[in-house]
């Protein structure tokens, strides 16, 4: 019985201490309304923090949920040795079922909807890659290091990309010198922490940043952006205006 | 209802295997009543639903208690007494121990391999340097150790939610901020800026140089008078909030199985043993078997037996050393080297300048000592200085200025000492001849006077305390990469992945400083 007490108040004590850090994360966001998790997900974590096998279990899970990002983003080091740069962002881009233009050329490669695509690209091994669109691709901050050698790039969309995040953004810079448009709109992670990672876009004309739903204060961050990068036009749609204004005002 | 049912199995099954684990867990170590292991058979079943129960209204509760408005802080005041037994105790619950904590746990091979302890003696935090940083990571430095802790740092933060995540929980928002920061160099230390910019560009960090030109270029708001050289961070720099960091180390951690107590660390009880040397000195060694807990507001303490003690405890970290000793032996003998590291008092001001740069602010560190950086998008700015820094030696590691140092007995503010920044800002950023100080804070750099550099590992006499302290400026960003050195040097008895050896306690007996070449 006295067993059974013991057992007892440490649970309450484990709980307790759960709910507090709950609590205080619920604080940190008090603006932002967090729906209850399911009870599934509920009684998963009272498994997980009691039984190291199941945390172990989940952390697989999650492993193998990721492993399709990991792999898409791979590097394809064994491409650019045997086929040069251009050949191995062009196969990366397609793999993505992303598009992509060669420097002088009109016509643009794209993968179809499932994934096929034509090989001749292969033929183009010196001309470097001028326009990319993976929009709504799972490109992430590790992929891009495939893009890294593509010193001519000049137009980037990766609106609607779940993976693409402020680190992301930050490492744009590569492109400093070339990048014209860039379309980040629609993406998820994205807050303004990344948005100031842009300023070292200097060349940038055109840049849409519409429907980021991380961002507090849309109207504002616009201005901002183009106070930042004074010759390009800033495209910010998709926000509710109304609570735009509100914002702003708060914040002086 | 299949679903329920299917939990409730899940619930049985995972039982018995949890079972059979503390069996051999029972074998393994003489144990030690492991809390999460108390619970038999049957009445776990019939009491799973009621606790969950009781957990949810607890939780409940304790949100309508968060509601802006309450007095509620987010640290439960836990009172009660910390366990008898820790194979590790980590002193200080700042952002260095709790990174160490969740790195030993990472590292261990079976739950509860390690039995892990963080005694931190403030659970509001009031006086830890972290909370009351600026929050900056730079991989700008001159060593390439710093620089390679900075990369590292940096690497984890980017992956923050494959290490920190806890099942259910919202993911971790550090708020990172991507803006890079801006050294700028007078004629004077141009040269040693071209230095350190190749020694970091070598280590592989993303940084680039700027000619006054191309600095005006970029931004326009500046006024480069002086300026012959700037460097400039192009990747994993900015800053984020500290707070986040340490909650987010020490929610994974406690998810993890870390213990953790409410209590200062006032002394340690440990055995000696004396041997002779070839010369025929006589050498104490001492090893730590007790640390005293005392708990809050009251005298009684909690000895907690223990294997190896980590001294986490930042600013104060001189005055734990001390209670084993160091420093307090003869003069010219290895126990009479005390750990270097003290509490230096620096402020930071916090001025509103409607007009001042924007979304493009670096983190911006002027060749006078003075530092700023934008804190939100209302036109806010936080700004700096070390008072050394203020006499402008340029090399102000010859001698730190002890009358210049603030007291440290409190966290007060000497609002006079912004009168020395300011010029120096507005000098900088014509717009800042404008503004107004809102408000300001206080907090203790863990200052080392020997080098201003980490001391990172084992006490040659005192061979189960280890040191992870004195980072002065910059322990906020290096505290993930120190962390996994830290429970490599535990567990694995050395570095793996960075060695931080340079770092090591050794460097203060032989009297060879590990400096940094500052610009400042
Ligand atoms: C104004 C200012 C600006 C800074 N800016 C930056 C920056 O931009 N970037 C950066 O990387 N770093 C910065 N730093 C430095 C950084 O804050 C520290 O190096 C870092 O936080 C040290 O972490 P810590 O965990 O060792 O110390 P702390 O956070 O101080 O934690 C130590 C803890 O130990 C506890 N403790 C002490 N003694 C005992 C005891 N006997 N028993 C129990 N508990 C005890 C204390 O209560 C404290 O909570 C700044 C510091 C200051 C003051």
């Amino acid at each position: 019985m006295q067993h059974h007490t013991w057992t007892r108040v440490e649970l309450m004590r484990r709980s307790c201490r759960q709910v507090t850090l709950l609590a205080a994360a619920a604080r940190y966001r008090s603006s932002i309304p967090v729906a209850p998790p399911s009870l599934q997900s509920r009684l998963l974590l009272f498994l997980s923090q009691r039984f190291h096998d199941i945390e172990t279990i989940l952390s697989w899970s999650s492993w193998f949920k990721n492993r399709g990002i990991r792999q898409k983003n791979f590097f394809y080091g064994y491409t650019q040795q045997n086929y040069g740069d251009n050949i191995a962002a062009a196969y990366y881009i397609l793999s993505l079922k992303g598009g992509f233009r060669f420097a002088g050329q009109s016509e643009w490669f794209r993968s179809d909807r499932r994934g096929k695509f034509n090989w001749d690209f292969m033929n183009h091994r010196d001309t470097s890659i001028e326009e990319v669109d993976v929009s709504n691709t799972l490109i992430n901050y590790t992929g891009l290091e495939n893009l890294v050698k593509q010193r001519g790039l000049r137009t980037l969309s990766v609106s609607g990309c779940a993976e693409v995040d402020d680190w992301f953004l930050s490492r744009l810079h590569i492109f400093q010198d070339t990048l014209e448009v860039l379309d980040i709109s629609n993406c998820p992670r994205i807050s303004v922490g990344g948005l100031a990672a842009l300023q070292k876009l200097r060349g940038l004309r055109r840049l849409d940043v519409s429907s980021l739903p991380r961002l507090q204060n849309p109207g504002l961050i616009a201005i901002l952006l183009e106070e930042m990068l004074p010759h390009c036009h800033v495209t910010a749609v998709g926000y509710d205006h109304s609570l735009i204004y509100s914002h702003t005002q708060t914040d002086g | 209802m299949s679903m329920w049912k299917g939990l409730h199995m899940t619930a049985h099954a995972t039982h018995g295997i949890h079972v059979s684990s503390r069996f051999i867990h029972k074998h393994t170590r003489l144990c030690t009543l492991s809390f999460r292991n108390i619970s038999t058979g049957r009445l776990v079943q019939n009491d799973f639903f009621k606790d969950l129960e009781n957990q949810l209204k607890a939780f409940r509760e304790k949100a309508a208690d968060a509601m802006p408005g309450s007095d509620w802080t987010p640290f439960e005041k836990n009172r009660s007494l910390p366990p008898e037994r820790a194979d590790i105790v980590i002193v200080g619950g700042g952002v260095v121990g709790w990174s160490i904590a969740y790195w030993l746990k990472q590292k261990e091979m079976i739950r509860d391999g390690v039995r892990v302890l963080v005694v931190e003696r403030d659970p509001t935090y009031s006086q830890a340097s972290t909370v009351l940083s600026a929050g900056g990571i730079r991989q700008q430095f001159s060593l390439p150790e710093n620089i390679y802790l900075s990369m590292a740092s940096a690497d984890f933060m980017r992956n923050i939610n494959e290490h920190l995540s806890v099942l259910n929980d919202d993911p971790v928002d550090l708020q990172f901020n991507h803006s890079g920061y801006l050294f700028l160099a007078s004629e004077k230390v141009a040269h040693i800026m071209e230095e350190n910019y190749s020694t970091q560009r070598y280590a592989g960090a993303k940084v680039a140089l700027l000619s006054p030109t191309q600095l005006k270029e970029k931004c326009p708001w500046i006024n480069t008078d002086g300026v012959v050289l700037a460097s400039y961070g192009l990747e994993n720099e900015g800053w984020f909030d500290p707070w986040m960091l340490l909650n987010a180390f020490r929610r994974k951690a406690i998810s993890m199985g870390v213990y953790q107590c409410f209590g200062e660390v006032t002394g340690f009880k440990y055995t000696t043993n004396t041997m002779t040397t070839a010369e025929g000195d006589k050498v104490d060694f001492r090893r730590i078997k007790y640390a005293n807990v005392q708990m809050p507001n009251s005298l009684e303490y909690q000895p907690v037996e223990c294997a190896i003690v980590v001294n986490a405890a930042g600013a104060f970290s001189g005055k734990v050393a001390e209670m084993m000793g160091i420093g307090l032996g003869l003069k010219d003998t290895i126990a009479g080297i005390p750990l270097p590291v003290e509490p230096r008092k620096r402020f930071i001001y916090v001025v509103h300048c409607p007009n001042g740069p924007g979304l493009d602010t670096p983190f911006l560190v002027d060749y006078s000592g003075v530092y700023f950086r934008r804190e939100g998008l209302g036109g806010n700015y936080i700004a700096g200085m070390s008072p050394e820094e203020s006499l402008g030696s340029g090399l102000h590691y010859l001698q730190p200025h002890q009358e210049e140092e603030p007291e440290t007995n409190n966290l007060e503010v000497d609002h006079q000492f912004f009168q020395k920044i300011w010029p120096h800002l507005a000098h900088r950023v014509p717009a800042f001849e404008c503004l107004k100080v809102t408000s300001a804070w206080a907090g203790f750099y863990d200052y080392n006077t020997f080098d201003q550099n980490g001391i990172v590992g084992m006490h040659p006499l005192v061979n189960n305390m280890f040191f992870a302290t004195g980072f002065s400026g910059h322990g906020l960003q290096h505290s993930p990469a120190v962390g996994r050195a830290m429970a490599e040097l535990i567990l694995d008895g050395g570095f793996k992945t960075l060695d931080l050896s340079a770092f090591s306690f050794k460097r203060i007996m032989t009297k060879e400083p590990m400096l940094e070449r500052n610009i400042v």
